[in-house]
């Protein structure tokens, strides 16, 4: 009888633990809030936003006269500044990133160049837009502009396309580069031929997630391609270049901060939220599957 | 065996395309260097010299920033950066790790999955919208706080803070995740077998084992949000005084946008001065991300 | 060595690789006999792949890699000034441990060697694909699907194209580096069916830990141990009477 009395059984009735219970709910209701937070924001702005968006604001350019708000210039704005931006920094940085994987061998260069890549994305747009006015706007003559613009987003967005074209360029089997230059290829076709293909969707990725920096972007851009989006894009694109105009964002801050039309800067931040939904669910269907 | 063919090369040396290609891809990649090489320069050629000239201790610990009178103190702004920034990850690590610690431990899969991309499209939010929701749905609600405690209603510290812990929040969420996750299931099994419950063996085991990831999180997200100048724009209310939680506040980012446009001269010069700073203090913070990372890794490797 | 009476295709002399500080090849000395199977065994780090990757220069592309010594190939050296890798490569191709098919069609895989050495005419490329598919006992199996990813080919059929995808820039020697170490028997044995066949058109030289294979298939044995070659002799008598006793230790399984 003692001994079955000292025995212990696993199916006791189950220990109250009210700490271990607490910190359940603590860890289950902070998830909810900022899950449910941001739900909430998303939500908020479509709701405020939207009611603003019509052809006309898309189509139009403002008219203090009139008194009607259009977005459109900006929106050309940042087409183009994406466009150029892109033309600019992705053969920069998939080339780079080709160097450092493919060619370098000189583990200090290595070492550089990987340390300058973590410095600039540890940059705030903030010092991107002092350094791109003092550099681009006022050293290299070329004013408040959006070809500044371009030039200071294309080396924002650099590190963001080597690093992720440098990611699935390892990802690519060794063997296939084995493979190739086994057959005699040099190492250009190679990369024409093989490493390029295969790392197209990794390429195309962080093509996504730059656009996502230059059109969240905001700081750099008041500085260095300035503010005002009042007029319709002019016919000529080198014109069109050389003169300040506002991206969607630096817009939103206008309306909100020098304006305080709150309806309008809702409505631009609705575009915003689209895009940025639209590009996260690109990515999503670039890395093959809609749940990770 | 007469048709064997010779190895040796038509031309000397590397075909042209080849060494083309090889210099091309070289100068791809030196890019970032140069455009690191020439930012130190640039910031320090254009910020230093308003830094000598008001002297480099009067500058940085300088209380009074008055452009008119040409008194150039950043004290406060500097103050009120550590202020914001600090308070912010205060906040932000232990809701951060909490919710890393839902995502990686205790959630479905489906339900972490869907949970981790609404995450990661808070990241993607410009930094203006946050602004704009700050302005219109934070402020507010803290006028009442300042009008009940009666203190005049404007933005102010506390709301330059929660905005940034919003936007923090996901960086330290996906690195914590990250590195809680990367700790070795072996680990925590073996606290189990010892008898531990499933919260006890998270907590005593995962999170010690994950700190070196963490703390890596922390520095991401303190470099994000001292950096962070729009947001903080529209709810800081913007006064260049010492902070207090409930008053106005200016940081070192912000100030650069606000009197950017009616800036020259020596007021200009400042601003630069300003940016100088903030470089300095990012570089730093950079650097102990560094070496975080380096011994993070050592675990990794163990 | 009895090897006289054959043409001699590839001679290495005084050989020595080093990674690093690691001295992995120590003065090799091996003749590679024209239109036969020389077959290279020893238990694995003893530097017969090493020593295989010497032969078309494939260790060129680790950098802490430094090769002392002679490989000479009809009578010019490998490693001599002038070399042209890509013309070296094209002539002494090579088969890798795992089959490596390229993420392209079948037919691309096949014309990817030719398109290298700059041949572009279609019909001549058809003529090839056809030809090096036939030769690696291969064409039957995928005629009607030349255009299908190379990658939904069964191991062993992945190998073969790989084979054939390096006939297909008319090579003089091959190098296999253990081509079977990742297939099942049936593929295995259809593989050295094959390595079988082409000795009547190439030099082939295989990397394998399986001895029964080298008894199998070669007329050569090599026995490396340690960076060193042991005993380099007639396939024949190597395995019948091998001259040193380490030889015999590892052919009979006493370690490795």
């Amino acid at each position: 009888m003692t001994g079955e009395v000292s025995r212990q059984t696993v199916i006791t009735v189950k220990k109250r633990r009210p700490l271990e219970t607490l910190l359940y709910a603590v860890i289950l209701v902070v998830s909810i809030g900022v899950v449910g937070l941001t739900a909430f924001l998303i939500v908020y702005i479509l709701i405020q936003g939207i009611p603003a968006i019509s052809v006309k604001f898309l189509t139009t350019a403002e008219n203090p006269i009139l008194k009607t708000v259009g977005i459109f210039p900006s929106i050309v704005n940042t087409l183009y500044m994406v466009l150029f931006t892109l033309l600019i920094s992705v053969p920069l940085g998939v080339g780079g990133a080709i160097y450092l994987n493919e060619y370098a061998k000189n583990r200090r260069l290595v070492g550089a160049i990987e340390f300058a890549t973590e410095t600039l994305s540890g940059i705030p747009s903030i010092l991107y837009g002092v350094f791109g006015y003092v550099f681009f706007c006022v050293l290299l003559r070329l004013n408040v502009s959006l070809i500044a613009g371009v030039l200071t987003l294309s080396i924002m967005v650099l590190p963001i396309l080597m690093r992720t074209t440098q990611e699935t360029l390892k990802a690519v089997p060794q063997s296939y580069r084995e493979g190739a230059l086994g057959m005699g290829a040099t190492k250009w076709h190679l990369i024409r031929t093989i490493l390029l293909p295969c790392s197209l969707k990794g390429i195309l990725t962080g093509v996504i997630l730059s656009i996502g920096r230059m059109v969240s972007e905001s700081a750099a851009l008041l500085l260095v391609a300035g503010g005002s989006a009042m007029y319709m894009p002019r016919g000529n694109l080198f014109e069109q270049m050389s003169h300040s105009g506002s991206t969607l964002s630096v817009e939103l801050y206008r309306y909100a901060m020098s304006r305080g039309d709150n309806k309008t800067a809702f409505g631009i931040a609705a575009i915003l939220i689209i895009i940025v939904i639209a590009l996260n669910l690109l990515t999503r269907f670039l890395a093959g599957r809609l749940n990770r | 065996m007469s048709e064997t063919q010779s190895i040796i090369a038509v031309r000397k040396g590397k075909s042209g395309v080849e060494r083309t290609m090889n210099l091309l891809f070289l100068l791809c990649g030196l890019t970032a260097v140069v455009c690191v090489v020439f930012m130190t320069l640039y910031m320090v050629v254009a910020g230093g010299p308003i830094i000598a000239k008001v002297g480099f201790f009067d500058f940085v610990f300088g209380r009074t920033w008055n452009p008119e009178n040409s008194q150039f103190g950043i004290f406060p702004m500097i103050v009120s950066s550590i202020a914001a920034t600090g308070g912010a990850v205060l906040i932000a690590l232990p809701c951060g790790v909490l919710v890393a610690v839902f995502l990686a431990k205790l959630a479905p899969d489906r339900i972490a999955a869907a949970l981790r991309a609404l995450i990661d499209l808070l990241a993607g939010i410009p930094s203006v919208v946050y602004g704009l929701l700050g302005a219109i749905l934070l402020v507010p609600l803290i006028f009442n706080l300042q009008t009940a405690l009666r203190l005049p209603t404007s933005g102010n510290l506390l709301a330059a803070m929660l905005i940034l812990v919003i936007m923090i929040l996901p960086t330290i969420i996906s690195v914590s995740e990250t590195a809680i996750r990367a700790v070795p299931k072996e680990y925590e099994d073996a606290a189990l077998a010892l008898g531990s419950t499933r919260l006890q063996s998270i907590f005593k085991v995962s999170i010690p084992a994950a700190k070196s990831g963490i703390v890596a999180g922390i520095v991401l997200g303190t470099g994000r949000a001292i950096g962070e100048a729009m947001a903080v724009i529209m709810v800081a209310g913007n006064a260049a005084i010492m902070p207090t939680l409930l008053g106005p506040v200016r940081l070192l980012t912000t100030s650069i946008p606000i009197e950017w446009a009616y800036s020259s001269g020596t007021h200009r010069d400042a601003l630069y001065g300003i940016g100088l700073a903030l470089f300095v203090m990012i570089m730093a913070i950079n650097t102990i991300f560094r070496k975080t990372l380096k011994k993070g890794g050592a675990f990794d490797d163990g | 060595m009895k090897g006289n009476t054959e043409i001699q295709k590839l001679r290495t002399e005084d050989l020595h690789l080093y990674y690093g500080d690691v001295h992995a090849l120590k003065g090799i000395n091996m003749d590679v006999h024209s239109r036969c199977i020389t077959a290279l065994i020893g238990p694995s780090g003893c530097g017969k792949s090493t020593f295989l990757k010497t032969l078309n220069r494939m260790n060129d592309t680790i950098p802490s890699v430094k090769i002392t010594g002679k490989v000479i190939l009809d009578g010019e050296d490998v490693y001599g000034k002038n070399v042209d890798v890509t013309v070296l490569r094209k002539k002494v191709g090579m088969v890798f441990q795992s089959p490596n098919p390229f993420p392209m069609s079948i037919y691309d895989n096949i014309a990817y060697g030719p398109r290298v050495h700059g041949q572009k005419r279609r019909h001549e490329l058809d003529e090839i694909v056809e030809r090096s598919l036939t030769s690696a006992a291969i064409w039957d199996e995928v005629k009607d699907r030349l255009k299908k990813p190379a990658l939904g080919l069964s191991g062993g059929q992945q190998q073969r194209l790989c084979i054939a995808r390096c006939l297909a820039t008319q090579p003089e020697i091959l190098l296999m580096d253990e081509p079977t170490s990742a297939l099942d028997p049936i593929s295995t044995s259809k593989i050295e069916e094959l390595i079988y066949d082409l000795k009547k058109e190439y030099s082939i030289v295989i990397v394998t830990h399986n001895m029964q294979q080298a008894a199998r298939v070669s007329d050569y044995t090599a026995f490396f141990l340690l960076g060193e070659l042991i005993e380099y002799d007639t396939t024949n008598a190597i395995f019948s009477s091998p001259k040193v006793q380490q030889t015999e230790n590892y052919i009979t399984g006493r370690f490795g």
